[in-house]
């Protein structure tokens, strides 16, 4: 395909895609927006084109619905340049303790259904040629923690997603996975949470970050905010002896 | 009310889950809930299942405007914009969307927006609901004239369309209704085309009150106008005042008085920030009155050419400035905004500014406007001049400005709801005949006790 170049967010409900997807457009990137609730899916759309004038469309997918994913990728037309999952649930984690099906839908949402998709995207993506996967993985799945186990070993199943695939997909030289860390974003999902505000960036520091990696300086992982890097490195580091008793 | 009392906040009853809210100006502070709806449906979904709760936007109102006395809700998730048409540059946004937003997006394509307030950090629901006035009002009317329609959620949950046909009635009492009437959910506007990104600036000086009078009604035909007073100014000066005109500047004004300039240069986004509750003593008279001094030697050293001005430092000068209102310390301050009906403008502003300037602690921030007639049954602006002071809270504030609310009421003029914290129900009630009106709309809606704001309740709307 000659011309425009085209993204696909999957979780187009979410600001994080929102704001990554407003960021493709202003470059007058074509955007498509995928996600379960369509009707909230449409009205990011709809300010996408209202604010860059770009053309936009959405279409309907639950990635829960695994069997699904085939054909929807297989229905892509075109198919598109770069492809962002921003698909994630927190999830109760005090809940999913005692509660096996909440558990599951946590790991299954995180980690299970966005490799699945991924998956095929990168056989698409190599059969043309080319193309950049981008998936929303969190510091979370650095290193395990009380406070929400499941979503941490999900996103920490995620992340080594992506880096194996990275460096299958590598060895061809042809299509490129960024892996993605957010520390604390102000969204809908930590809307009822109290973040420390030095650590907390906005969607749109997100966005930003991932059009960069992917378009102007081409990066593998990346940390939102940056200084998470450091501040992960740190909590890794720290001996499990002493890392079981603290409260992070 | 007694000299040395402070009117308190009305008290919410006890209200699990509130912070301390309050306006622009620090003053008054209340309790209240604060709910963050994403979504319009989620906003209507809050008001249906609460009482004694407001919308709120920005939070640029100084006073008590956007406090409800148990629930608040924010309007700043509903920050979708929805469509816009080159052709007929109709934009339709969700309440929450700001007008640093609409031009951040429109200007570089040429539109502007035909009225705006002082600053730029107002929200579009906001700006409907106080129907805010520029310096265009007495020409080309206020925000409620770029309104086609707008969706209104009402205290019994149904979402209704509110234009000049459509719930005609609420329309206009949603105009300056001070979210008394519902919560705007999104809005239709008609945007401006413009040439240039800039103002052709003509300044002029005048020495008191009367030539700054004198000035602005010679000026009535110039689009935009607007009086800065030296409010230390005293005696044969009172009331001296550089008058700034300004036209938008066509791409021929451009190429004339400004050559190299672009035509949509990109906005500078480096602030300036004010540090932490700067503490109140620093606004003292002396410290006044070398600000004023300066700001007025710079304005008159090129009075009379006419020059060229980016829109945003010309229309929005204290938004260079983040948090500035945070310069009078704890207590916060009083913005004083009343409006005098034409034939008696001279003589009232004269006796208004000259307490004033005996008193002595009025801000840098003395703005003398023209105003035309409001769009809605509760606007504030009427045909006359608008006279806007910053007070810092003191004890004593109180009792002067009740003495300068005698002088409005008895000249037939108001005093601004959007900048309120204080003024008298009797003062209110002489001021707005179109309360009437509103309170008859709030019954039939069901508004009474479920729609209810800090300011309300104490003026008793
Ligand atoms: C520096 C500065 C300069 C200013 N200059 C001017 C000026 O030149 N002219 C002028 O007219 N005003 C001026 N103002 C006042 C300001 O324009 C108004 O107070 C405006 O209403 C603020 O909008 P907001 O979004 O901050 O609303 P808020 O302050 O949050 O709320 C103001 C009122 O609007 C209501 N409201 C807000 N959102 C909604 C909604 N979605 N649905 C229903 N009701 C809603 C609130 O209930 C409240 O009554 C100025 C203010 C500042 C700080
Ligand atoms: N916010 C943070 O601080 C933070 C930190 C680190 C990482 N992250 C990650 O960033 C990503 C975006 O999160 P966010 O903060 O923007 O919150 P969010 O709005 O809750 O985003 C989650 C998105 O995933 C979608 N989703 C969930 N299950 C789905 C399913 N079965 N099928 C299709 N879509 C599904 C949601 O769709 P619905 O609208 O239909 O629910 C929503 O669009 C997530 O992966 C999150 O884990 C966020």
């Amino acid at each position: 395909m000659t011309g425009t170049k085209s993204i696909l967010v999957i979780g187009g409900s979410s600001d994080i895609g929102h704001a990554t997807a407003l960021r493709y457009a202003r470059e007058g990137w074509r955007v498509t927006l995928a996600a379960r609730d369509i009707g909230a899916a449409q009205r990011n759309a709809d300010d996408i084109k209202t604010r860059s004038g770009t053309e936009t469309s959405v279409v309907a997918l639950d990635v829960l619905q695994t069997g699904q994913l085939g054909g929807f990728v297989a229905g892509l037309s075109p198919l598109p340049d770069t492809v962002v999952c921003v698909v994630g649930e927190l999830g109760d984690q005090s809940r999913a303790e005692t509660d096996p099906g909440l558990a599951m839908q946590i790991m299954r949402t995180n980690f299970e259904a966005p490799s699945l998709l991924l998956e095929l995207f990168a056989q698409a993506f190599a059969t043309r040629g080319s193309g950049t996967i981008v998936g929303v993985s969190s510091v979370a799945g650095d290193r395990g923690r009380a406070s929400n186990y499941y979503y941490g070993a999900a996103k920490a199943g995620f992340s080594q997603f992506l880096s194996g695939l990275r460096n299958r997909l590598a060895l061809a030289g042809k299509v490129r996975v960024v892996t993605v860390k957010p520390g604390f974003v102000r969204t809908r999902m930590t809307a009822h949470m109290k973040l420390p505000a030095p650590l907390t960036v906005q969607p749109d520091r997100v966005a930003e970050d991932i059009f960069r990696a992917d378009v102007t300086r081409p990066r593998d992982v990346i940390y939102v905010a940056r200084r998470f890097r450091l501040v992960m490195a740190i909590i890794c580091a720290l001996p499990e002896t002493i890392f079981k008793r603290m409260r992070i | 009310m007694p000299a040395a009392a402070l009117p308190a906040p009305v008290p919410s009853a006890s209200n699990p889950g509130g912070i301390g809210l309050s306006g622009w100006g620090n003053y008054p502070k209340a309790s209240s809930e604060l709910l963050a709806p994403q979504t319009p449906t989620g906003a209507r979904d809050h008001l249906l299942a609460r009482s004694g709760v407001i919308a709120r936007g920005a939070g640029r109102a100084y006073g008590d405007a956007a406090i409800g006395t148990q629930s608040t809700i924010s309007s700043r998730g509903l920050n979708r914009m929805r469509s816009f048409d080159a052709a007929t540059a109709r934009l339709t946004v969700e309440a929450g969307v700001t007008i640093a937003d609409i031009l951040a997006v429109f200007e570089p394509r040429g539109f502007f927006l035909k009225a705006v307030p002082g600053t730029k950090f107002v929200t579009v629901g906001g700006a409907i609901a106080a129907d805010v006035h520029g310096k265009n009002h007495h020409r080309d009317g206020g925000f409620g004239t770029i309104v086609d329609s707008f969706r209104l959620a009402l205290p019994g949950g149904e979402i209704v369309t509110c234009s000049r046909s459509e719930n005609a009635a609420l329309f206009a009492a949603t105009l300056g209704g001070m979210g008394l009437t519902g919560i705007i959910l999104d809005a239709t506007l008609r945007l401006l085309p413009i040439e240039t990104a800039w103002l052709r600036q003509d300044t002029r000086v005048a020495g008191n009150l009367d030539a700054a009078i004198d000035q602005l009604e010679s000026s009535a035909s110039t689009t935009y106008s607007v009086a800065w007073i030296d409010c230390l100014a005293r005696g044969a000066a009172l009331g001296r005042s550089l008058v700034y005109l300004a036209e938008h500047a066509t791409r021929r004004d451009k190429d004339t008085l400004g050559p190299d300039l672009e035509t949509f240069p990109s906005l500078r986004t480096s602030r300036l920030a004010v540090p932490e509750l700067f503490p109140g003593w620093l606004l003292n008279r002396a410290s006044m009155r070398v600000f004023n001094e300066l700001y007025f030697r710079r304005g008159a050293a090129h009075p009379g050419t006419p020059r060229l001005v980016h829109w945003d430092p010309y229309f929005f000068p204290l938004d260079a400035i983040a948090d500035w209102n945070r310069i009078y310390g704890r207590r916060g301050f009083v913005q004083y905004q009343c409006v005098i009906p034409l034939d008696r403008a001279r003589r009232v502003l004269a006796e208004i500014l000259d307490r004033v300037s005996r008193r002595g602690d009025a801000s840098f921030l003395a703005v003398l406007k023209q105003l035309g007639e409001g769009s809605g049954s509760m606007s504030f602006p009427l045909r006359g001049y608008t006279l806007t002071m910053d007070f810092p809270v003191t004890d004593a504030l109180f009792a002067f400005l009740d003495q300068l609310d005698a002088l409005v009421v008895d000249a037939g003029g108001r005093i601004y709801l959007a900048k309120d914290a204080r003024q008298s129900r009797a003062t209110f009630e002489s001021g707005y005949p179109g309360l009437a009106a509103l309170r008859d709309i709030r019954q039939q809606i069901g508004a009474n006790s479920r729609l209810v704001s800090h300011l309300s309740a104490r003026l008793g709307i």
